[in-house]
């Protein structure tokens, strides 16, 4: 049985590892009548791959076994790898006793589509429902919701379930129909469409009766992929902040491709995208935290972001008519928008500044990056810089600027041609 | 040149803020009893803890400062930085002699070291939070050996006894030799004698669970699994679990018939 298990345990997680998504935060589960666990509001990271990526969820797929077709996917039907399928009592096993060595926050399951969406979903909502039921387990679940399930199963769903998903896949619907024959937009976006109005529902009951039944406490999610298709990142970043505005999203993942696929739909590529889905990243916190629209970030003259650097530095370039921005007397606002200064910084000038008139050295002490901050502020109406610098300088400056090891790995290169 | 010296005990720290407000007699250090040494020029002052004091200088920063910042007061102590005393020391002195709050004046040095060094405390103790690994016992415990950074140990017992409530577990600081036990009711500081048999708080395969070799298998193999070879980044994986963490993680225990 041992063996038996481990082999499908390399094999369900090695298929579901592709899925970005491993947050366990935002939930606030309490642990109830000295059961087994609770949900921490800020998540935590109980390891970390080599790949650098955080894990604190068993994230397994039920299994592999698929009736769709989906170029970029490794599971696809006509992919020829080994199958297998975990019974609802290995799941429920696995994630106990994982839970109860501290290894995990809880469970982020999906699965392969066998037989038609409601059967699976029905699995899927079965050992969301066995664990809190039967097991008193409060720790975290993440399902994911099958493309075409039921709006029944998705609202049970709910009921068990921290976190709810539905992976939009791919960003315009035109590949989608390319690479995912069987899938479509509107297949997704209706559940998504269910969960949001669930979600709002039991908001506003939760406001007139405080024991009624929570609905997936953390949100949803979504993921796309970048990268597999030719969209540019305006595409991309435009569909995402629909997704915050309309269905409001708690988070939406970007899966730069990695070639898994030798499928002749796809186009060739050798690489991960790995510094355009960062940079694709960076934009996305602008529009959730730093109040950029995504228009600042990307537009019709600008439609993909600049992979050299990151999207507030090249905002801050094309908009020096803003700046400098005095330190002492602006807007929050304006001040989270300084290249250098992030949330945290930006927090502590605003309430230091009520104490003492800020000076650039308060500034490096709290923690702005001057490097940076330095061509775009002024403290007590005073530059660091002398010069008035381009545009292109600037650039240059931060990206080669004395002393960066980016600078060395110029001039070593400039040095093969003297 | 006055030098002050406390038992070590957080309420020490506490009477001897309150015994130089009484004696005015304003410190250059304070020190752990633990570590004091003898002083040619200055006059040592030996501090006798006072539940009483301590109680009158805690409630008194409790209407100067936030109850927020002073967990981050508290937070300083258990970090036992040379100069924590002192900082708390500077830290009271700003506070109790001002008419508003300071604990947002971040262009003030003591006030931005005790933020970061609290933060410092804090993400200790996340850490922990996350890299402590059970090792379940043939008599149903679930044990852990840490070696934290800093004196974070007191700081675990509400996340776990909140988490773990119907599970006995123990979790044991081999650096600072005292843990805490949780016995299904509550939560109680326990000091093992002969604590370092064990290589690196590993228990002999004698007291463990049956199974427990089972799901530690499986867990490295999990491990294992999710990495995406393609997309290797040693720095991040390093910068997100440093070496000295890996002693005791569970899926870091590669033995030699494992690597193949």
């Amino acid at each position: 049985m041992n063996d038996k298990i481990q082999g499908k345990l390399k094999i369900l997680a090695d298929a579901a590892k592709y899925d970005v998504s491993c947050s366990s935060s935002g939930g606030k589960r309490k642990n109830v009548n000295k059961g087994i666990g609770n949900a921490e509001g800020m998540g935590i990271c109980h390891s970390y791959t080599e790949d650098g990526r955080c894990f604190s969820l068993l994230k397994i797929l039920l299994t592999n076994y698929c009736i769709f077709d989906c170029a970029y996917c490794v599971t696809r039907r006509s992919n020829d790898i080994k199958r297998a399928a975990f019974t609802v009592e290995e799941v429920v096993d696995l994630t106990l006793n994982f839970y109860r060595r501290n290894y995990i926050e809880g469970l982020f399951l999906s699965s392969g589509i066998f037989k038609d969406a409601d059967y699976t979903m029905e699995r899927l909502v079965r050992i969301a429902k066995k664990l809190r039921l039967e097991h008193n387990f409060n720790g975290y679940i993440h399902l994911k919701t099958i493309p075409g399930a039921s709006d029944e199963l998705i609202q049970e769903a709910g009921l068990y379930a921290d976190r709810l998903s539905v992976n939009i896949e791919l960003p315009t619907e035109v590949s989608l129909q390319k690479l995912a024959p069987e899938k479509n937009y509107e297949q997704i976006l209706l559940p998504m469409g269910t969960i949001s109005q669930k979600l709002i529902q039991s908001k506003e009951e939760k406001k007139l009766f405080k024991l009624a039944p929570n609905f997936a406490p953390a949100g949803q999610s979504s993921q796309l992929i970048v990268g597999a298709t030719a969209e540019n990142d305006q595409e991309i970043l435009q569909l995402s902040d629909q997704l915050y505005q309309q269905f409001k999203l708690k988070r939406v993942y970007y899966s730069g491709y990695v070639p898994v696929s030798t499928d002749k739909r796809m186009l060739v590529t050798t690489q991960t995208p790995v510094i355009r889905e960062n940079r694709i990243y960076q934009a996305d916190w602008l529009m959730r935290f730093y109040g950029f629209g995504v228009n600042e970030i990307v537009n019709d003259t600008f439609p993909n972001l600049d992979l050299e650097i990151d999207p507030k530095l090249a905002w801050a370039l094309r908009n020096r008519a803003f700046f400098p921005v005095e330190i002492n007397t602006a807007d929050y606002e304006m001040i989270l928008r300084v290249p250098g200064i992030g949330v945290k910084s930006a927090k502590k000038i605003v309430s230091a500044r009520r104490f003492a008139s800020l000076s650039f050295d308060h500034l490096q002490k709290i923690g702005v990056v001057l490097k940076r901050a330095k061509f775009f502020i002024t403290c007590r109406g005073k530059s660091l810089e002398h010069k008035d610098y381009s545009d292109q300088l600037i650039r240059r400056i931060i990206l080669f600027g004395e002393g960066s090891r980016r600078n060395d790995l110029v001039k070593q290169q400039l040095s093969l041609f003297q | 040149m006055y030098q002050y010296i406390y038992d070590g005990s957080f309420a020490g720290l506490l009477s001897t803020i309150f015994e130089i407000y009484d004696r005015k007699n304003w410190p250059d250090s304070i020190v752990k009893e633990s570590a004091k040494q003898p002083c040619l020029f200055g006059q040592q002052v030996l501090v006798t803890t006072d539940e009483q004091k301590a109680n009158r200088v805690w409630m008194g920063i409790g209407k100067k400062v936030s109850v927020l910042f002073q967990t981050n007061l508290y937070h300083t102590y258990l970090s036992e930085k040379p100069n924590a005393e002192m900082l708390i020391y500077q830290f009271m002195r700003l506070a109790f002699a001002n008419a508003v709050n300071i604990e947002d004046n971040f262009a003030e040095d003591c006030v931005r070291e005790i933020a970061s060094t609290a933060r410092q405390i804090f993400r200790e103790k996340h850490r922990m939070e996350a890299f402590i690994r059970f090792q379940k016992t043939a008599d149903n415990l679930y044990f852990a050996s840490i070696e934290p950074d800093f004196n974070v140990v007191p700081l675990l017992i509400n996340h776990f006894q909140k988490r773990y409530a119907d599970q006995q577990w123990l979790i044991y600081d081999v650096k600072r030799n005292y843990g805490i036990y949780y016995d299904l009711i509550r939560v109680t500081e326990v000091t093992l004698d002969n604590s370092n048999d064990g290589k690196a708080g590993a228990l002999q395969n004698a007291v463990l669970q049956q199974h427990e070799t089972l799901y530690q298998d499986l867990w490295k193999l999990y491990f294992k699994s999710v990495n995406i070879q393609e997309r290797k980044n040693k720095k991040l994986h390093l910068r997100h679990m440093p070496i000295r963490y890996w002693k005791y993680l569970t899926e870091k225990q590669i033995k030699p018939e494992d690597i193949r």
